[in-house]
Parts: structure tokens; sequence; C-alpha cells
């Protein structure tokens, strides 16, 4: 009990941000009118593309000779642009569609 | 120590582009450029960690290397993305999707290579010991979630996409139960054991998670899969998120569980559009147990069919037609045919709207999506309440493949298993007429009692071909 409590306490801002983060998520969202929910999924899609950065430290800090690492580092690299850029990209060409009709 | 603050900074904006745009998005007006944004803010957040980024003294190595990853990430991804048909969107985005799931899976097995490299030194010890809990669960809820994510993705991806069939069988939920009671219980395992065993608890617990994610989505049926795809996406926000904690990096944090908290709560208003528990997609109990019901008083009833050239003629005399897009629609990809044939019957002095159900088609809002990519404008797109107000107003309602969303046993049997859903109340118009391909019950498996009314006709066909020969006739008379 005492561990958890201190482990809070030492990662309380993280926590922060998870339980802010999780209400302004769902306050975001709650206004969004049905015709705009597969653009929206799309754009979610493309912002948890953020996870790409988590490959580019992992790939930054592997060590030269380890050729595991470099090489699933640049798999994990790839993949994240490919939804980062795929799922920006696709977003857009929906909502084109929406702009065009001069909403 | 001055590129630290720098970078600090610029995960700050991009936290903050990422609320934005998600904002951005939720209005007609604005939505693309949120998007815009959010894009923007994700570019700040990836430049400023190559060069800025710095841990212990040590800048990003191997930039060479990251570069070409990103290059070729960048032109391929946009070439998908470009290429792409509009009725295909929703398998889109759940292939990307299961790359950003795949992503944080391959950082979580690197960053256990790491620790386990760390405690081969020190043999004889458990894992435990040398690795600090908080970062353990990170690192392996970031293997979980991720590598469900991307397996049920690429399923996903593939069913959508018509190249994997439902497969569903007896067993399958205890199979799945003991999956995830495996899954956690190889996490716990790898963490208690020797050094000399962790590897091999970890990549147990790698290799189950991936048979969950195909099992999971395996036997969910095609209409219930933006459900699922939405689920899963909120699922790879999370695994975006452990990475968060791992590097304490915020920036991951705030994208991440925005995505997931956003992408959790946009699941349960589809859910809820269809009536249906999130449990009962995943359970997906649904299809075995629905043949009862009204389907068994079914058995002797009668409906009419029309001919395409009255069909034709009844439009044409009409003052006004209202067409019900549904799934049936969007897999014949007849959007273009079906505003050829609106533009055919404004000329005639006909006027025509059409009803959206917030879950026709495969997605929803995809409806709107695929009518806005051919041409419709969008003042013509009446949602549930308005056009409900306006059936009465109709002289014939023309379905083009959409069958639960018009069932008026929603609203008369309380034994039904769709019972309490909002539905379009086409019942209410002069004339209807239903195109479908066959008297097939929709997914959930129902029988249509609109289909026996006295005012419904059944034009049976492909949509994409059937409208295509409506508007030769219209033409003609």
């Amino acid at each position: 009990m005492n561990e958890l409590l201190s482990w809070i306490t030492a990662h309380q801002q993280i926590i922060y941000i998870v339980v802010l983060m999780i209400f302004v998520g769902i306050e975001v969202i709650g206004r969004v009118p049905s015709v705009l929910h597969t653009p929206l999924m799309s754009g979610a899609n493309a912002i948890h593309g953020v996870v790409i950065i988590g490959a580019i430290i992992v790939m930054g800090k592997a060590e030269h000779d380890n050729y595991a690492a470099l090489i699933l580092g640049f798999l994990a690299v790839v993949l994240g642009t490919l939804n980062v850029v795929g799922g920006f990209v696709v977003t857009d060409r929906m909502l084109e569609m929406f702009k065009k009709k001069g909403r | 120590m001055m590129q630290q603050h720098l970078l600090t900074l610029l995960y700050l904006i991009a936290s903050v582009t990422f609320i934005i745009g998600l904002k951005m998005l939720s209005h007609p007006a604005s939505a693309r450029k949120g998007n815009q944004v959010a894009a923007l803010g994700m570019t700040l957040a990836i430049f400023g960690t190559i060069f800025l980024y710095e841990d212990a003294g040590m800048g990003i190595q191997n930039k060479g290397f990251i570069f070409v990853a990103l290059a070729v990430g960048t032109v391929v991804g946009w070439m998908i993305a470009k290429k792409v048909k509009m009725t295909a969107m929703p398998e889109m985005v759940s292939l990307f999707n299961g790359m950003g799931g795949a992503c944080a899976m391959l950082i979580a097995l690197i960053e256990f290579n790491h620790l386990n490299h760390v405690a081969q030194q020190n043999p004889g010890t458990t894992f435990s010991e040398s690795v600090p809990g908080g970062f353990y669960l990170a690192i392996v809820a970031g293997l979980i979630i991720g590598s469900v994510s991307f397996a049920g993705s690429i399923i996903a991806y593939l069913k959508l996409s018509g190249k994997q069939k439902d497969i569903s069988f007896k067993g399958q939920h205890i199979l799945n139960i003991a999956f995830l009671v495996l899954v956690v219980a190889g996490a716990v395992w790898c963490y208690n054991a020797g050094v000399q065993q962790a590897a091999m608890y970890f990549y147990g617990t790698l290799v189950i998670s991936l048979l969950y994610g195909v099992f999971f989505v395996l036997p969910i049926g095609g209409a219930d899969m933006p459900v699922v795809i939405s689920l899963l996406n909120s699922f790879t926000g999370v695994a975006a998120a452990t990475g968060g904690f791992m590097y304490d990096n915020k920036v991951m944090l705030t994208g991440g569980i925005l995505v997931g908290a956003a992408g959790t709560l946009l699941t349960m208003l589809m859910c809820k559009a269809m009536n249906r528990s999130l449990l009962n997609v995943v359970i997906g109990s649904f299809g075995g147990n629905t043949t009862n019901g009204s389907a068994a008083s079914g058995g002797a009833q009668h409906y009419k069919e029309i001919s395409l050239s009255d069909t034709a003629m009844v439009m044409n005399y009409a003052n006004k037609v209202m067409i019900v897009p549904g799934y049936g629609l969007a897999v014949a990809q007849a959007q273009h045919t079906c505003h050829e044939l609106e533009n055919l019957l404004i000329a005639k002095g006909v006027e025509v709207k059409y009803a959206i159900h917030p879950v026709a088609g495969r997605m929803p809002g995809h409806m709107n999506v695929l009518l806005a990519e051919a041409d419709v404008p969008y003042d013509k797109l009446l949602e549930m309440e308005q056009a409900n107000d306006e059936f009465k107003t109709c002289d014939v309602v023309l379905i083009l493949g959409a069958n639960d969303v018009v069932n008026p046993a929603a609203k008369t049997d309380p034994a039904s298993p769709i019972y309490g859903m909002p539905i379009l109340e086409v019942e209410l118009a002069k004339t209807v007429i239903v195109n479908k391909r066959s008297m097939k019950p929709g997914y959930a498996g129902i029988e249509n009692e609109l289909f026996f009314q006295p005012k419904t006709s059944m034009l049976f066909g492909d949509a994409k071909k059937v409208l295509q020969e409506l508007c030769n006739e219209v033409k003609q008379s």
C-alpha cells in the first residue's frame, strides 16, 4: 500500500496528465456531429501516430553494432510514419470533399 | 540544456495542436484545418525529437537510418492514402491503425531486449530484481496492447477488403478468455522469472497477444467492424501512451491518452446508435440465436416485386423522393450513379433528398463521405430526425441496400433484438421501394416486416446496376 502511494506521488505529473486528458478527449469528441465521425476517427488515428516519437528515441539509442535493435527500430519508424502520414492524408482527402460543397 | 527547453516547448505546442485539431475536427467548417493543425504539430514534434532530444548527454544516433525510414514511410503512406478509393476508407483507417499498433509493439520489444541484456549480467537473480516495476509495466502494456491492436487491425483490414471471411466456432469465447488470462499470466511470470527464462515468457506473451488480436476480430460481423476499428483505434492510443510512460515523454502521453479516451467515447456512441452494448459487439452473441422472434411468423408472408420501368414511372411522377442509402450502396460503389439519378429526377421537377441513418454504411458518417464524393450537395443530406419529419410528405422512398435501419420491428416488437434502435420511419411515406440483392436478412439476421407491407415493393439487384438502368428508364420517359 505504502509502495503504491509513494509511486503515485513520484509520478503525480504523469497521472494528472492522464486524468485530465481523458476528460479533454471525452469533452472534445462529445460535440461532434455524426456526419464527421469517420473523418474524426481517421484524424484521431493519425494523432496516435505520435508513437513514432518513441520509435525515433529507441532508434536513436541503438548501438551501432546492435543489429536486432537497428532493424526493429527502422521498421518501427517506417510503420509509425505510415500511421502518421497515411492517417493525415486520408483524413484530409475525406474532408476536402466536404469542403468542396461550399460549407 | 537550451535544446532540452526548446524541445519541451515544441512538445507543449504539439500537445495543444492535437487538442485544438480534434476540437476543430468536430465542426464541418473547420475540420480540414483542424486536421492540418494537428499534422503541423506532429511534424514539429517529430523533427524536434530528431534534432533536440537528449538523454544523459546523448543525442539521437543513427540519424541517417531514421531519415531513410521516415522517407520510406512518407512516400509509401502518401501513395497509399492518395490512391485509395473513398469506399475503401474504413479498411484504410484500420490498416494505418495497425501500423501504429505494430510500432508500439516493436518499441516494447526493443526496450525489453535492452533490459534483458542488462539483467543477463546477474545470472541467478530474478528479472524483477534488475528492472523497475513501473518501467516493466509500461513495456509489457505497450507490447500487449500494441500487438492486439496490430493483429486485430490487420484482420479487420482483410475482412473489410473482402480477403477474409468471418470465422466463428464453438468455444470461441472460452478460447479468447483463455488467451487473455494467459497474456496477463505471461506478463507476470516474465517479471518474476529468473533472468534466463524471462525472455521466453515475454515472447510467449507477445505470441498469445497476437493470437488474441486475431481471434478477437475474426468472428465479428461486417457491419460491426466500424465499432471494432474504433475500439482498436483507442487501443493504439493507449499503446502510444505507454511510450509516454517509458520515456517520460509528455507529447506521447497527451496524444495517446487523448485518442484513447476520445476513441472509447466514439466507440460507445457508435454502439449507442445501433442500440447495442459494446460487450454484445465484442462477444458477438448477436448472430447465433436471433432466428426466433418475428422471423418464425414471417414464413408465410408475401412480398411484391416491382419492375424497373414501373419504378422509374413512379418516381417520375412523384413530387418528392427520399433516397435511403445503406450498406448495399457502399458495397456496390453506386454513389455516383445515385447522384446521376438524383439530377435526372430534379431535371424533371422532382424534389430529391437523402435520409442518412447515423450508422448507415460501413462507418458512422460513411454515407456522407461517399455522397460528398459524388458531389451531392450537403444540404440534401438529412439526418435521422429531420428525415423522420419529412417522410410523411414524401411520395416515394427509395431504399438502396439498407435493411436494419428501416426495420419497424425496432419500434413495434419488444422481442426483436434490435428493439429500441432509432430507425428511419420510411413507412410514413406513400410508397416504399426497396432495392436489395435478395430477400436475405440484414446483418442482424432478422426478417424485416417492412418488406411485406402493402405499400412496399421490392426491386432486386445490385444497387449500381439497378440505378444505371433506372437512369436510362427515367431519361426515356
